[in-house]
């Protein structure tokens, strides 16, 4: 982060924030909320929930076949938020856009529709030591499938990627690297220029697993010139059950669909089906309409704020916490990388992160306990889990400094 | 510490975990049974050495939560002597402890069976006290391979 950045901190309206976001005023056993579990999901502010809300009670029908009026006003919505998601990634045009459910449902497309057809025996895909399941499991399944193999780039004590490593491992059978952008256990933000301007020159195609670094970082999937991008709303403080694939176009175009049914076709007789064209292709059956209008609504109020201020506030407050954590003994940060996102992974001795987990939320702290769906990266740190605390846009200083009580309160409680 | 979590973090539950009974290895043992809980990670070794129908010894090693830690440390304490179809009673009485269906039981008799009574207010932390207790479960019935709460 450069420096004029923090100076804009005092700018900073996290108390209209917070007022936006219902959820926060609440008290937990007591006492103020502070909600710190962000990158298993965040909280959807007034802007979000007014929107589902006033779609569902005016403008709702199904979309696209309807030839009445709230048919066209639901479409027009649908289709503006597509156009909104173009926007945020920096794509080149809405066609590249294809909503599914959410990042894992993404994943398995690429998994399915582009690396099935093309996988031999023996072919690879590339993924590293820090991925999420949902970035292991599609990729072996489809290994499974095809006789491919998965090969995983390993990273260092600090939790960052060995990029030497991953260069060496990209081989002339690699057909398709799989990086987490931003790691969900460890805080980790990969060096994805490197990875994709490697990769590209081997004529590599690299998908982005986006959950995590869609909230606290701006992506331009032109400037990156990533294959594909993943990405899930409910993180990005939008709803559950609609999230992003981006493709490039050429690479959509040549890919079969993958689920069959409504909406993705063209013309069906019992002999043959025409396929509809992009991004229709990809998106059989009513999609969640209301949480696509609903997903345009959370990437409007993430863009009115900026990210110049969003990116300043989430490593102060980042900082702030690591700097108070790292002076309570036996505290153990898991994730130390140069470059992080606004995740603070950690491990106290002797007390489990599930003992940590009930009671930070016994002092209305409410954290991640185990192994965040990243049972490899557990096993590179030798820990069976860790207590995570993930920040957003909301979260204050002040909040940190209930954090770092309530640590010290249940160290002393365990001796 | 807060009031309301010594309903689960009694000072037994603190003491097991810090010192866990027969936290040690039965090389001859009859049965070894390993137990996962893949939500949370933890896991335990149990081994169980029979004397007909006693349970003559038994210990445990693994890795867990003071919940899952304590709990495993307390049975293991329970069940050494009974007959196997004691403990078989003792696992069903447990289990209507921690997930609160224990009207037909007088926890008095059960004693310290009762401790992690508290857990049936924290339904995420359920499967930390009876991991030790499904082991011992398949243990007893034979079972040779690893078993999991989910």
């Amino acid at each position: 982060m450069s420096t004029p950045a923090y100076a804009s901190l005092s700018d900073y309206p996290i108390e209209r924030i917070r007022s936006d976001f219902p959820a926060l005023g609440q008290e937990v056993h007591g006492k103020p909320l502070v909600y710190l579990d962000n990158a298993a999901s965040a909280q959807k502010p007034n802007q979000v929930i007014d929107t589902l809300g006033d779609f569902y009670r005016h403008d709702f029908s199904n979309i696209h076949r309807s030839v009445h009026t709230l048919g066209e006003r639901a479409t027009a919505r649908y289709e503006s938020a597509r156009e909104t998601v173009r926007r945020f990634l920096g794509a080149q045009v809405v066609e590249e856009i294809v909503f599914v459910r959410g990042t894992t449902e993404a994943i398995n497309l690429v998994a399915q529709a582009y690396a099935r057809p093309l996988l031999e025996e023996g072919d690879e895909i590339l993924i590293t030591a820090m991925e999420h399941h949902s970035n292991i499991v599609p990729w072996q399944m489809v290994c499974q499938q095809t006789g491919a193999r998965l090969k995983v780039a390993p990273i260092n004590e600090r939790g960052e990627l060995l990029i030497e490593s991953f260069e060496q491992l990209l081989s002339p059978r690699t057909r398709l690297v799989a990086v987490v952008h931003m790691s969900n256990a460890l805080g980790t933000l990969n060096p994805v220029e490197d990875i994709i301007r490697m990769a590209h020159a081997r004529n590599i195609p690299v998908l982005l697993d986006g959950a995590q670094a869609v909230p606290h970082v701006p992506v331009d999937v032109q400037a990156l010139d990533c294959d594909f991008y993943a990405f899930s709303g409910h993180k990005l403080y939008g709803p559950t059950g609609i999230g992003v694939l981006y493709g490039k176009r050429e690479l959509l175009e040549r890919m079969p669909p993958w689920q069959g049914g409504g909406e993705m076709i063209r013309q069906v007789t019992f002999e043959k089906t025409e396929y509809n064209e992009l991004p229709y292709k990809f998106e059989a059956g009513t999609p969640a309409i209301a949480e696509a209008v609903g997903l345009g609504a959370a990437i409007e109020y993430i863009e009115a704020l900026g990210w110049e201020l969003i990116q300043a506030h989430e490593h102060s407050v980042l900082d702030y916490a690591t700097r108070q954590a790292l002076e309570i003994p036996g505290l153990r940060i898991i994730g130390t990388a140069g470059h992080k996102g606004a995740i603070l992974s950690f491990t106290l001795e002797r007390i489990h992160p599930h003992d940590i987990g009930t009671f930070l939320d016994h002092y209305g702290v409410a954290v991640r306990a185990g192994h965040h769906c990243a049972m490899p990266v557990m096993d590179v740190f030798q820990v069976p889990a860790t207590a995570r605390a993930s920040f957003g846009i909301y979260n204050s200083h002040e909040e940190v400094d209930q954090l770092i009580h309530a640590i010290k309160e249940i160290i002393k409680v365990f001796g | 510490m807060l009031d309301e979590l010594r309903d689960l973090y009694q000072e037994v539950v603190f003491d097991h975990n810090r010192n866990p009974r027969n936290f040690r290895v039965i090389e001859d043992a009859d049965r070894t049974i390993e137990g996962f809980n893949p939500l949370c990670g933890d896991r335990i070794t149990l081994y169980l050495k029979l004397d007909g129908e006693r349970i003559s010894d038994v210990a445990f090693q693994g890795q867990g939560c003071a919940i899952s830690t304590a709990s495993a440390s307390l049975m293991t304490e329970i069940v050494k002597d009974k007959t196997i179809a004691e403990a078989e009673k003792l696992f069903e009485a447990f289990h209507k402890i921690v997930t609160g269906q224990d009207d037909d039981l007088k926890l008095e008799e059960l004693g310290k069976l009762a401790v992690l009574a508290g857990v049936r207010q924290y339904p995420s932390r359920i499967k930390c006290a009876t991991l030790a207790w499904h082991s011992l479960e398949a243990a007893l019935q034979g079972e040779q391979q690893s078993i999991s709460t989910e």
